[in-house]
């Protein structure tokens, strides 16, 4: 087929298209990747039981804010990324900055502690499996991204495909949050990021084949 | 705003060559940019413009950047045009064309050239002036790869829809008609037809 041919078959009957359609795509997700994070959650983890009370703690609120912070970062970072020839320039800052808070505040905890202290208050009673259970609780966000961007154009499905994993495991640990009953900056700083980072690592493991377009 | 005032004074008003070339990449650019969102909001023939004149413009760009596979060139071309018309829902109005189509552009080439890298070298060093819109090419070269076979090769849902609504003109009702199926059903097999060829180009550069 000839190229003329070929342009005249693609702007034949080509219907307005819909602007909104990627916002909404977005939206979906999000919202059933953090439905269902809850969910599972609540069903195979349950809520903590002092947490009427936890509540009312600045640190239980410090905790929620840097999973929610690096989510948003992530999710403005996977919306650019979708699009070909957006940049994203100072926008790393925006991940970088609650993780460096994060950061800041263990190192603040650990100064302040005894020496015979800081194991536990890094370590504290779940660190062998706080990460896998993020991990595991982003799974049907990560899904449910993937379906989400593979509807877009990114161009670097790579990095794509981290902030995708990193957004999933984000919106996870918001919800884990609802659960975990550790409170320590150590803890979450490390923790925390370590399980968002496993499902970022497996979306950039992943991008470059599902993101192909 | 003290360099657009410094700008607009007379001292600058002289153009050099340099801001010739500015002046006729925003001149394409807002024209593109013009006819491509009348396209988005429907006005089909603003798109036929739209895809024209970006057509010779990737033209000339993979005739720059393919030196030693100029056979390719019009492959490439039909296969850009295609990814440029299945991502026109992801522009965002606040950036420029020129950005959007450059990155599409520059992927799609990437991807040839990964595909053929084991084959020998084809390319001078891939460097991105970011001057799609410079230049333009109106001779196309015959297409090595015949997209029209590769479309008889779909399934039906995909094929028959394509058929009828793109290739025939017949309106949606009409197709739905033919094919025994529902209006939205011929419109997403238009548009997951147009995805599914898509990904064969891909696999048959």
């Amino acid at each position: 087929m000839k190229t003329d041919d070929f342009i005249a078959m693609l702007a034949n009957e080509a219907p307005p298209v819909d602007r909104r359609a990627p916002g909404r795509r977005f939206a979906l997700a999000l919202l059933i990747g953090f439905a269902a994070a809850t969910l599972l959650m609540a069903a195979g983890l349950g809520l903590r039981p002092d947490l009427a009370t936890a509540i009312h703690l600045p640190m239980f609120w410090m905790r929620l804010g840097f999973a929610a912070c690096i989510g948003a970062a992530a999710l403005s970072l996977t919306l650019r990324l979708s699009r070909p020839g957006v940049r994203i320039g100072a926008r790393w800052a925006g991940l970088a900055a609650p993780i460096a808070a994060g950061w800041a505040g263990m190192a603040v905890v650990l100064a302040q502690a005894p020496a015979g202290d800081r194991l536990p208050l890094l370590l504290g009673h779940t660190w062998h499996v706080c990460a896998i259970l993020i991990a595991v609780l982003s799974t049907p966000a990560f899904l449910a991204m993937l379906w989400a961007v593979r509807g877009m154009a990114p161009v670097r499905p790579r990095v794509t495909g981290a902030a995708v994993g990193l957004l999933a495991g984000a919106t996870a640990t918001v919800a884990y949050c609802l659960h975990c009953p550790e409170m320590s900056p150590a803890f979450w700083s490390t923790w925390y990021l370590l399980g968002m980072a496993i499902p970022a690592a497996v979306g950039a493991l992943i991008g470059p084949r599902v993101f192909r377009w | 705003m003290a360099i657009s005032l410094s700008m607009s004074s007379p001292a600058f008003t002289a153009t050099s060559p340099t801001d010739r070339a500015t002046d006729g990449l925003s001149a394409t650019e807002i024209e593109l940019r013009e006819r491509f969102v009348r396209g988005l909001a429907g006005d089909a023939t603003q798109y036929r413009h739209f895809l024209d004149r970006l057509g010779a413009h990737l033209r000339a760009y993979l005739r720059r950047r393919l030196p030693r596979a100029q056979a390719d060139v019009e492959d490439i071309l039909q296969e850009t045009l295609l990814a440029v018309h299945n991502a026109r829902h992801t522009y965002r109005d606040d950036q420029p064309l020129t950005a959007w189509v450059h990155a599409i552009a520059r992927y799609k080439l990437m991807d040839f050239f990964r595909a053929h890298a084991r084959r020998e070298a084809l390319h001078e060093p891939f460097e991105d002036d970011g001057s799609l819109f410079v230049q333009s090419d109106v001779e196309p070269a015959d297409a090595r790869r015949d997209v029209g076979r590769l479309l008889e090769a779909l399934p039906d849902r995909h094929r028959l829809p394509i058929v009828f609504v793109k290739l025939q003109g017949l309106s949606v009702a009409e197709a739905a008609q033919r094919c025994g199926i529902s209006e939205s059903a011929v419109k997403v097999g238009v548009h997951r037809g147009l995805k599914a060829l898509a990904a064969r180009l891909r696999g048959s550069a």
